[in-house]
């Protein structure tokens, strides 16, 4: 099978560009400032930067309902938990002990390894039908369906069953901690 | 090939230039509005504490939010030695920005909306603007002190608590839309003839509940309770760094009373918007006339206070206001009787209605302010764990049998309050269960050591 090549009947503006390029590489700024800094709390707000990032990528793909409920949840919720947790921890005595993991050659391994994965499939990608990065076409904006309702349309109706396993296994998860909190008292 | 950032500019303006010089006249209006709103309250809170309020500034103090923002400006700016320096400049910034940015989705009338008909709506502006609270988190953590931590604290539980009960009640009323975009939601109780607050009376009693303490107003102003925490997140913070903070929450508290009205009270529409379709009910459109009248009486009050103050500038400072009041009823009063200006009937109205509903709301949250004691910490949790949370997620199962049933009787506009009244009743005696059970097993004895760990 021939090469397909990547089907652009769009031309992406610049402006598309210019963003894209933005939000992507403050991403993995903050990704990186995020596991660098010694002060917890900034590492917090480099998390939130990545996560409001993401977020801006998936604003670009018209995928409103996802950029939103990434905030609310992600930004709003649970940084908004692990910034009031790091604050209840004694900082300077945090920063006395030692912050990161030493294990280097394991690290140094996994990392390898992911890169291999990736860089394997980049490279067979369009050489064997069916493997490899998915080759995708672009759509006129217009022609999507509204994102809130497609993800509800693919919540309740293709993925009903999972949709509901998920559920069941965060409530198992809630009532757990309901449960441990409570015997202490 | 220029520069792609230059090319991208140009595209961006191109595009979007009109909502950009809109969003810009809103940074820019904002404070102005906000001050008065300050205003408004000190001169309430005279009322009902029997005093006159400032009076100095203006005719009856109606310069004093410029004099303020003034003394702001110009009184130094202090960053303490020991701060965070990049946190502490960053979060009164954090905090305004989030506030400004969920304005651009509300929708002041069918015409004025700088986000226009975004799918997610609503969405929309409760995400951005609980965004704020990294402002007075991370501000509050950037201080380096104890007042100031303490205050963050108390402010992330609050909002953590009470944004699920706020966001049922959001759930709620949006069962009856089907939609998040802000212009659907007005359109379709529009299309209904009744407002949600009908059909949803518990649900917007939850969200008023929950948007207090949101936006850390008293009675659950407990981050910045003076008589505990000094300011608390905002104690070390001075000059524009602190007004910053103050424009937040003012925008905060527009933004949640615009959620509110745009979702339960009917948005721009005017009451009873719908009923001249029915026969003998012509004379309610005669509420056309209310906002011209309102206008013109107070503009006959100011020339009626005019000859009384003390200063000839003061005079003519309030000949000026009573000018303003009565072009305002002019042009309130055009499209009622001009046949051609027919048209823009919906936006100029429907602003005012907008624009009338949320100062009621604002109004409702001040008098709470001077009416009711702050709470204590742990009377805030339980309020918000063991009563709203379970009440809201009572009332949205059974507003959705409600609808559920109104469908199967086909039952539309004011027909629906027939399935909805009773899921209301049922949800008021669970209340009052949950109420009972509380006191039952509440006022545990190790009361005092789960609340010592806030109290500061």
């Amino acid at each position: 099978m021939a090469r397909r090549r990547i089907n652009l009947p769009l031309r992406i503006s610049m402006l598309d560009k210019v963003l894209f390029y933005f939000f992507a590489g403050t991403a993995v700024a903050s990704g990186v400032l995020m596991v660098t800094r010694r002060n917890v709390v900034h590492s917090a707000i480099f998390l939130i930067t990545a996560l409001l990032a993401t977020a801006g990528i998936f604003l670009q793909l018209r995928a409103e309902f996802l950029f939103i409920v990434q905030i609310i949840l992600y930004v709003g919720g649970i940084m908004v938990l692990f910034v009031f947790v790091i604050m209840l921890v004694n900082l300077d005595v945090a920063l006395q002990q030692i912050q990161f993991a030493r294990q280097r050659w394991v690290g140094l391994f996994v990392a390898l390894a992911l890169a291999a994965q990736v860089s394997f499939m980049f490279w067979t990608s369009g050489k064997m039908p069916g493997q490899g990065l998915p080759v995708l076409t672009a759509a006129a904006a217009t022609k999507l369906p509204p994102n809130s309702e497609a993800v509800a349309r693919s919540l309740f109706e293709s993925y009903l069953l999972p949709f509901e396993i998920a559920s069941v296994l965060l409530l198992v998860a809630m009532i757990g901690a309901v449960v441990m909190a409570k015997k202490r008292a | 090939m220029t520069n792609p950032i230059i090319q991208a500019t140009i595209e961006f303006l191109k595009a979007f230039w009109a909502p950009l010089l809109c969003g810009v006249a809103i940074v820019a209006v904002l404070p102005l509005i906000v001050g008065y709103i300050v205003l408004v309250e000190r001169k309430l809170m005279a009322d009902m504490q029997a005093r006159l309020g400032p009076m100095r500034v203006g005719p009856h103090g109606l310069l004093q939010p410029i004099a303020d923002a003034v003394k702001l400006l110009i009184k130094e700016d202090i960053i303490p030695d020991n701060a965070d320096k990049l946190v502490f400049w960053l979060a009164p910034v954090l905090s305004v920005g989030a506030a400004l940015l969920s304005l651009a989705g509300l929708a002041i009338g069918p015409a004025f909306q700088i986000a226009q008909d975004i799918n997610i709506g609503i969405l929309f502006v409760v995400g951005v603007s609980a965004l704020g609270i990294f402002g007075i988190v991370l501000g509050g953590w950037a201080s380096n002190s104890h007042y100031s931590l303490m205050g963050a604290l108390r402010s992330s539980a609050q909002l953590v608590s009470y944004e699920t009960a706020a966001g049922m009640a959001l759930v709620s009323a949006l069962l009856f839309t089907g939609t998040l975009n802000i212009k659907s939601i007005v359109e379709a109780q529009s299309n209904e003839g009744i407002w949600f607050v009908m059909l949803a009376p518990v649900a917007f009693f939850t969200y008023l509940v929950a948007s207090i303490a949101e936006t850390n107003r008293a009675p659950f102003d407990l981050p910045e309770a003076e008589s505990e925490l000094v300011a608390g997140y905002m104690t070390e913070f001075s000059g524009f760094r602190w007004s910053l903070y103050f424009l937040a929450e003012y925008a905060n508290m527009i933004v949640v009373a615009s959620v509110a009205t745009t979702l339960f009270l009917g948005g721009w529409l005017r009451p009873f918007s719908k009923v001249h379709e029915l026969p003998g009910f012509h004379l309610l459109n005669l509420l056309d006339f209310v906002p011209v009248l309102l206008m013109v009486a107070i503009g006959v009050y100011c020339l009626q206070r005019t000859p009384k103050q003390p200063t000839r500038v003061q005079q003519m400072f309030m000949f000026a206001v009573a000018g303003l009041c009565f072009v305002l009823g002019l042009v309130l009063l055009v499209p009622v009787v001009v046949p051609i200006a027919k048209p823009f009937y919906a936006g100029i109205h429907g602003g005012f209605w907008f624009i009338l509903k949320v100062s009621l709301y604002i109004y409702f949250f001040m008098w709470l302010r001077f009416t009711i004691p702050r709470y204590r910490f742990d009377q805030l949790m339980r309020l918000g764990w063991h009563f709203l949370i379970p009440l809201s997620i009572v009332n949205v199962l059974l507003v959705g049998v409600a609808l559920i049933a109104g469908s199967y009787f086909h039952l539309q506009g004011w027909g629906l309050l027939l399935v909805t009244t009773p899921a209301a009743i049922i949800t008021l005696i669970v209340a009052f269960l949950i109420l009972a059970i509380e006191k039952e097993h509440g006022a545990p004895q190790d009361q005092s050591a789960a609340s010592d760990f806030y109290a500061g």
